[in-house]
This record gives C-alpha cells, sequence and structure tokens, in this order.
C-alpha cells in the first residue's frame, strides 16, 4: 500500500489556545482512516487545515498529498485535488432540487446555461451510485437526514473525490440510515476512495476503519490497526484515563415524592392526530437522579418540553403534582413558579443570548429576584452572577464576558446558574453534556451531586447511556413516546435498556 | 486599561457623539464662510429642536421595536392620520384641547394595537403588516381630511410645538445680569440638569468599579462629561436668550429620560431586549414574549400619535401629506444610533444623538442652501456608512 496524505507535525495557534500541537496524521490510499477523539480534542480543526478553511501559512507543518507538498489557499484548492469534506451540519439548500443542490457551484452549463437534460443524467447516475432511489427533481429539503447524508456523498462523487473526509456522519441519523451509510462506505472503499471518518461511534468504527488515529488535547496519541482495536483501549487512550473515574462517587440519599406525573398524553404541534407522548408516568425523589434514556425521537425532549411550560405539543392532558399537591405548568411562568426548571439541550438556540453578557443571561428567568417593583438592582444582578460564576467555576475574567466567547462547558454553567437563581425542586437536565469536553463533563456531574446533596430532585435526558448508568439512581426507558420500562441502579444495564426499547418496538398501537 | 485601548473597545459609543460635535462644528464654519450667517444663534438652535423634536420622539419608540427584533413602517401615515383627526376635533367639532390630545393619543395607540396584534399573536412579518398599515392610514388620513387641508388651530394646540416654558423669574434676572430677555427658567434647568449628568455619571462609575467592571478612565470620563455639560450650557444659554425653553425640548428631555430609565433600569425593558436577543431562549425563560411585541407597537402608535399632534401644531394645519416619508428618517436615525438590524441591543442615547446628527444636517445643509436632490444622497450615505462603521467595528 501507499500512502496518500501525510500531515506531519501540524500545530495550529488560536489566540490564547494551542488547537492542535504536532499532530502527525498518514492515511493511505484506499484505506478507511477513523480519527477518535472527545470535544475540543482538535478533530475538526485537523480536518479543517487538511481542506484549506485554514490557508497555508495559518498552521505550521507540511501537508504532503499524493508525493506534493501542498499549500492550499481555500477549499477550492483542496477540492481540484480530490480532497472533499462534508460537515456535521449539512450544507445543502433546502428549496432546491437533487439535481440542483449537487451540482451547486458546478452547473452543469455551458456559457452560464444549464444543459438540463444532461444534469438529470448525471444526477440519476450519482444516486444510483449512491443507493438513492430518487427522482433528480425531487426538493431536498422534503427528504430525511439519513438521504440528505446520501446526497452529500453523491455530491463528493460529483467533484471526482480521492480523499473523502466524513466529520460525524451518523450523528444524526436512526440506526438503519446508519448502517446504510457504514455500507457505502465500504462500497465506495470497494471502489478505490479513500476516506477519514471522525466519530465517537465505537461499534462503528469497529466496523468500517482499517486504522484509527486517536488525538487527545491537540496532539497525536496513538494510530492503532484494526486487529488491535478495541473500547477500551480507545477509551482510555481518548480520555487518558480509566472509565471507572469519569463519575464522581456519591451515596445516593433518596427523601419523599418531590414530582409526580400522571397518564401525561401530548399531541403533535403541527400534526393534529399525531400522538407524541402517551400515558407518561413519572416519579421524582428528593435528592434523586432519575434518568430517562431513550433512542433519538424517543420523545424525551418531548415529554419534558411538555411538562415545563407546555412549550412544545398541544392538547396537553395529564396531572402533575408537587410534593403532593397538584400543580398548573400550563405556562413557564407557573411552572417555574410550581418549582421546575427546564435545562435546553439546545443551549445555543434555546437556552442563552449570546450576544449579552453572562450576568445578564443568569438574572434572566428570575428578573424579579434583582428588581423592586420592577426597577432593576444592577449592583444585586452583578453581585448573583458573582456568586455562581464561583460556585460553579465558571472560567472568565469577569461576569461582564459575552457567554458567546465561553466554551460549551462554560455556556452549559451560565445556563445551570440561570435555572438555580430561579431556586428550583426539580431540575430536568436535557443532554447537560452534550458538546462539552470530559473536564467540564465531571465538573457538571459534581455539580449535579452536589444539587441532587441539597435535596433536588433532578432528571437527567440523555443520549450517552454509560453516563445515564454512571450517574442515575434510576433510569426510566421511553420509546415511541410511552415510557417502556424503569430499571433500579442496580438492575440497569446497557443491554437492558436496549432489549426493552426493542422489545416495545411496535406495541405503541 | 490605558485611555487608548478603552477608547477603541467603545469606539461605537464615543463616535457618535465626536461625530456630532464635529458635523455642528463644520456647518459652523462653512455657514458662516460661506452666507455669512452664525449656524449656533439661538434663533436656528430653537428652529433646529422644532424642527426636528418629532423624529426623535419617534426614534424612542422605534427603538424599541426594532430592539424586539421589528420594525415599523407605518409611523409617518399614522403622524398624518392623527394630525388630521386633532384637526378634525379641535377645527370642525370644537373639541378643548385638554380632551383632543389624549383622544389623539388612544387613537395612535389603538392603531399601534391594531397592528401589534397580528405581528406578535399571529406572528404576520411586521414589514408586511406595517407596510399594509402605512397604505391603510395614508388613505384614512386623505378620506378624513377630504383631500384638504384643515386649519387655523387654536394658540393653546399651537403651544404643543411653538410655546416656551414661561419664565418663573419675570423680570428679575434681566436687572440681574444687565440683559434683556434672559429667561431664568430656561437657564436653571439646564444648569440642574448638567449637574444630574454628572452626578449620575460619577454614581455609575462607583457602581461600576463595584462590579469589577472596568471603569472608564477618569480622564475620558472628565472629558467627555465636559463636553456634554457644556454643549447643555451653552444650548441652554442660547434658547434663554432668545425666547426660552420651547415646550417641544422639555416634552423631549422628559420622555428620552424616561426611556432611558425604562430600557436600563427596568425589567420590562431587559424583557425587551432578551427578545430581541433570543426569543425562544427569552421565551423558555419565563418572558412573555408576545405581550412584550404587542407593548412595544401600542407604544410606538402614541408616540407617533404625539409627533402626529406636534407636527400639526407647527404647521398650524392638517394636511393630507403630512407625515410622509418621515418613517425613513426615524428609522434611519435609530441605525445611525447604534441599534443592531437583526434585534438585541441599541441604546435610547445613541438614538437620541443619531437623530440629532440627522436633524443637525437637514438644518444646515438647508441653510446653505443646498438642493433636496444631494441632501437626501448626502443623509443616504450617512446612514450606510454608520452601518458598515457599526459591522466593520464588531468584525474588527
Amino acid at each position: 500500500m501507499t500512502t496518500l496524505l501525510e500531515m506531519r507535525g501540524i500545530s495550529k495557534l488560536f489566540p490564547g489556545v494551542r488547537a492542535l500541537d504536532h499532530v502527525n496524521l498518514s492515511v493511505e490510499a484506499g484505506e478507511i482512516h477513523a480519527i477518535c477523539g472527545e470535544n475540543g480534542a482538535g478533530k475538526s480543526t485537523l480536518m479543517k487545515v487538511l481542506s484549506g478553511v485554514y490557508p497555508h501559512g495559518s498552521y505550521e507543518g507540511d501537508i504532503v498529498y499524493d508525493g506534493e507538498t501542498l499549500a492550499m489557499k481555500s477549499i477550492t484548492d483542496s477540492e481540484a485535488k480530490g480532497i472533499i469534506i462534508i460537515h456535521q451540519e449539512l450544507a445543502l439548500v433546502p428549496l432546491l432540487s437533487i439535481a440542483e443542490n449537487l451540482f451547486l457551484g458546478n452547473e452543469v452549463a455551458k456559457a452560464g446555461v444549464i444543459n438540463w437534460p444532461l444534469a438529470f443524467q448525471k444526477t440519476s447516475a450519482l444516486l444510483q451510485k449512491v443507493g438513492l432511489n430518487e427522482a433528480p427533481t425531487t426538493i431536498v429539503g422534503k427528504l430525511g437526514v439519513g438521504k440528505q447524508q446520501l446526497i452529500e456523498i453523491a455530491k463528493a462523487l460529483a467533484k471526482d473525490v480521492r480523499l473523502l473526509i466524513l466529520d460525524e456522519p451518523t450523528a444524526a441519523l436512526q440506526e438503519n440510515d446508519s448502517q446504510k451509510l457504514l455500507d457505502l462506505m465500504l462500497e465506495l472503499k470497494a471502489q478505490g476512495v479513500t476516506q477519514i471518518i471522525i466519530s465517537h461511534k465505537l461499534n462503528e468504527i469497529g466496523r468500517v476503519a482499517d486504522r484509527i488515529t486517536i488525538i487527545r488535547d491537540g496532539s497525536t496519541v496513538s494510530t492503532l490497526n484494526r486487529a488491535d482495536i478495541s473500547e477500551d483501549r480507545i477509551i482510555r487512550d481518548m480520555v487518558g484515563r480509566d472509565m471507572a473515574h469519569r463519575y464522581p462517587d456519591r451515596t445516593p440519599n433518596p427523601g419523599e415524592v418531590l414530582m409526580e406525573v400522571k397518564d401525561w398524553n401530548v399531541f403533535h404541534p403541527d400534526q393534529k392526530d399525531r400522538q407524541t407522548i402517551r400515558n407518561a408516568a413519572l416519579t421524582v425523589r428528593k435528592g434523586e437522579i432519575v434518568g430517562i434514556a431513550g433512542l433519538m425521537g424517543a420523545g424525551r425532549t418531548e415529554l419534558a418540553m411538555s411538562l415545563f411550560g407546555h412549550s412544545y405539543g398541544r392538547n396537553i392532558s395529564g396531572e402533575i403534582a408537587m410534593g403532593g399537591k397538584p400543580v398548573d405548568t400550563s405556562t413557564v411562568t407557573k411552572a417555574v413558579a410550581a418549582g421546575l426548571a427546564y435545562v435546553t439541550e439546545d443551549r445555543k438556540a434555546l437556552g442563552l443570548i449570546l450576544d449579552e453578557p453572562i450576568l445578564r443571561n443568569i438574572s434572566l428567568a428570575n428578573l424579579a429576584g434583582i428588581a423592586r417593583r420592577g426597577v432593576l438592582n444592577q449592583r444585586r444582578e452583578a453581585q448573583v452572577a458573582e456568586d455562581y460564576r464561583r460556585a460553579m467555576n465558571i472560567r472568565t475574567p469577569n461576569v461582564q464576558q459575552k457567554v458567546v466567547n465561553l466554551s460549551g462547558g462554560n455556556q452549559q454553567k451560565v445556563v445551570l446558574s440561570k435555572w438555580l437563581f430561579t431556586d428550583p425542586q426539580v431540575l430536568i437536565l436535557d443532554e447537560p453534556t452534550r458538546g462539552i469536553d470530559v473536564g467540564a463533563k465531571f465538573e457538571i456531574y459534581n455539580i449535579m451531586n452536589q444539587l441532587a446533596a441539597d435535596g433536588r430532585g433532578i432528571v437527567m435526558i440523555s443520549s450517552e447511556m454509560p453516563e445515564l448508568l454512571g450517574m442515575c439512581d434510576r433510569i426510566y426507558v421511553m420509546n415511541e413516546g410511552r415510557i417502556v420500562g424503569e430499571l433500579s441502579r442496580a438492575e440497569a444495564s446497557q443491554e437492558r435498556i436496549m432489549a426493552m426499547i426493542l422489545n416495545s418496538v411496535g406495541k405503541a398501537a | 486599561m490605558s485611555e487608548k485601548t478603552y477608547l477603541s473597545s467603545h469606539l461605537r459609543e464615543y463616535g457618535m457623539i465626536m461625530a456630532l460635535v464635529a458635523i455642528v462644528f463644520f456647518f459652523t464654519v462653512i455657514v458662516r464662510a460661506s452666507i455669512d450667517v452664525d449656524f449656533l444663534s439661538a434663533q436656528n438652535i430653537t428652529n433646529l429642536f422644532l424642527q426636528n423634536s418629532y423624529v426623535i420622539i419617534m426614534a424612542l419608540g422605534m427603538l424599541l421595536v426594532i430592539v424586539a427584533g421589528h420594525i415599523d413602517l407605518s409611523i409617518g401615515s399614522v403622524v398624518g392620520f392623527t394630525g388630521a383627526v386633532a384637526a378634525v376635533l379641535t377645527v370642525n367639532l370644537g373639541w378643548p384641547v385638554f380632551a383632543v390630545i389624549p383622544a389623539c393619543l388612544i387613537v395612535g395607540g389603538l392603531i399601534g394595537a391594531a397592528q401589534g396584534y397580528w405581528v406578535a399573536y399571529w406572528k404576520i412579518p411586521s414589514f408586511i403588516v406595517t407596510l399594509a398599515g402605512m397604505l391603510v392610514f395614508r388613505g384614512s388620513t386623505l378620506w378624513l381630511l377630504n383631500g384638504q387641508n384643515i386649519g387655523p388651530f387654536p394658540r393653546s394646540f399651537q403651544s404643543l410645538s411653538t410655546g416656551f416654558i414661561p419664565d418663573i423669574f419675570g423680570d428679575a434676572d434681566q436687572v440681574l445680569l444687565g440683559m434683556e430677555r434672559l429667561n431664568g427658567t430656561a437657564l436653571l434647568i439646564v444648569v440642574v440638569a448638567a449637574c444630574l449628568v454628572v452626578w449620575l455619571g460619577l454614581r455609575k462609575r462607583a457602581q461600576d468599579a463595584g462590579f469589577g467592571v472596568t471603569p472608564e478612565p477618569a480622564v475620558v470620563f472628565w472629558i467627555r462629561n465636559a463636553i456634554v455639560c457644556g454643549a447643555l450650557i451653552f444650548v441652554g444659554y442660547k434658547l434663554a436668550i432668545f425666547r426660552g425653553l420651547p415646550n417641544v425640548v422639555m416634552v423631549l428631555a422628559v420622555l428620552t429620560v424616561i426611556y432611558a430609565f425604562f430600557t436600563e433600569q427596568t425589567t420590562s425593558g431587559r424583557r425587551i431586549y432578551a427578545l430581541g436577543g433570543n426569543e425562544k431562549a427569552a421565551k423558555l425563560s419565563g418572558i412573555k414574549t408576545e405581550r412584550l411585541v404587542f407593548f412595544c407597537f401600542v407604544n410606538m402608535g402614541v408616540l407617533a400619535a404625539l409627533a402626529g399632534m406636534i407636527v400639526a401644531a407647527r404647521l398650524n394645519s392638517s394636511t393630507p401629506k403630512a407625515g410622509a416619508g418621515f418613517e425613513l428618517d426615524v428609522i434611519a436615525a435609530v441605525f445611525i444610533g447604534g441599534a443592531s438590524m437583526t434585534g438585541g441591543s441599541g441604546k435610547i442615547v445613541g438614538v437620541v444623538v443619531g437623530a440629532l446628527i440627522m436633524g443637525v444636517m437637514n438644518n444646515g445643509m438647508s441653510i446653505m442652501g443646498i438642493g433636496i436632490d444631494y441632501q437626501q444622497v448626502i443623509k443616504g450615505l450617512v446612514l450606510l456608512a454608520a452601518v458598515i462603521f457599526d459591522v466593520y467595528n464588531k468584525n474588527k
């Protein structure tokens, strides 16, 4: 085998941060090479260097591709070499057709006039290659994410790709769509397309990757051959410490029931007849951390948001009691007054006002707490923010800093502070550690344990099963809008949760 | 932090004040040189305020609308319509002024409510709703006035825009200062206002230090206050030797203080910024976003009605064309004043300065006899330059 790509001693500095520190990566022609690492380890930065997003000269080190040293100024240069990257966020125009998207910026045209018959013909051929059975005129926005992902790959094929980079391609896909995509990757490999895949999902890597390079804190830790790949080894290299210490110790001490939900039914906000939550019931005790497990689309976020001020859905029915007394949570204000708080999974879009400073974000949900007869006491506001900055260890020079400048972990701490300032009895945390690095995750876990120890009830929604198993006293399993099972800490295991989900499929009706 | 780095990180705020001072200075020199007229004469300063009061008043409301992430294109027509209502009520029906003013304000509020309802609760884009409103109320003005001018207004109504605050010191100060017609009330008010500005500034500085905010360097603070207070007292003196403080200036000053307080010191004001910054996040934090948007439009309608009456009183008649194109001056003033196009930011003080910049340019160019054609081109370029400067500053 010959080496197609060699990145040598790549270093990239951002103001105050060394994002990459002498990273080496060697990819052989015709292989599928996986890159693993925690969030913030530098995987995406490395790929941006490779694809010309960061032009030559803005980093140190050499890129040798097909025997020649590259000095790319832009993505156009890298694409001319057949290096094509498919980003996590798809770059398709939803209102245009498949054919229009495939050749966007690269139209099948003469003197600016598009040759539609030829374009459609080429589109059909490419769609066949990626195994997608759709008309070239189909509007992209009408397709699911899985199919859109395939269109991205077809788009890469249209540009005569030699090295295809896929950045977390299955992150938003359902299981069967993921499988299809992995099959396609293997097929492309058979046709000689070299591929780099960035993924967190170790089972997928195990299935397709020939070799794997692990990056931690901006440096290459190891490159493993297929034979040496094991989950334990990968995790150890990624995290730099053993699994056993990923979750802080805690002695659970559940008290009386804080929140009880019964017969909770919710319908889809746009499709009247579609029921998204069916007869959900759950309890949360004082000092307890309760998990909700489930696949994407199981209805976990929908359940949480409908409970919290009917922020999702319509025709909501059911009962909620806090501390034994029935409460009304039909608006956010009422839900907060009842002692409920919801920390969203999408903190940038739904949790924070990015362009405002930390202190204004923290006070937002409880302005009454820093005001008297509607007039703000800004001294008190700053004091409150300062207190939370210390308590939560938010890393920032001062609380006047705009939250857009903070890292994911620190942003999450700001959102948590905002809700703690409303003094809730029960906090629903929706994917509280999504998109934040290992160290900050550990801090968030510690905060959660502290909140439970203070006698609050915590509901944790997470797609990472090890996290639920490591943190929760009890786990509800959701599927297709129902709660299909409940496991105590002792009973819970990844296998049992999956079994509960799979056994419930199709029994919904 | 040195003065220099502080200034460059707050370039926008100081740039505005400097620009205003520079433009005034420019016109003073140019007007003197070209046609030998005193740009800063007492009469011209009075005129400047009388001519531009309506823009500033509406810009206060427009800032709220724009901060909330919306726009109101209908205000020019609302100015015309409420002016017409005032004319019909006073001239045709003989209502007394004390009844006409609240009636017109209510009409303005209802118009704002009618538009705000669709924007807030039906999520119809404000651009569309208020574009419709612009046509509807221009047409209604024509209908109400039967296509003709109605006037003149009684003196009491005219004093809304042409009246002056009476001098409580009577003749005493004439003797005291040996000058004719020096208005003691006007002087007293501006001196008190200047003292208040300094006192509030000092208080805020002390507070900022307590929060751990980098305070404005002392040199910058005193220079800025010297400029602001100097300008205040200078303007006050000029007004005092002419006819005193116009009623409109008092209304303006009081409204500016109220809106500055509302936007910066109250929970409702804060919530409007939050809503403009990220509506979904604000909503999930328990903020009643619809109600706030509705309020912003009602408030805009009321201020447009006030402006409508001031314009009618100044012209001493209601005309079907009154207020045409005002919305553009007002929106331009808000953006020159530093509000963000996407909502969530902008300050009352900035907007007032922005409106003054527009006003000074209008006035200066008119005195110089520059044609309306060039005036429009220049104003357009200034607006563009201000916003480009903003964007450039952000990306830096």
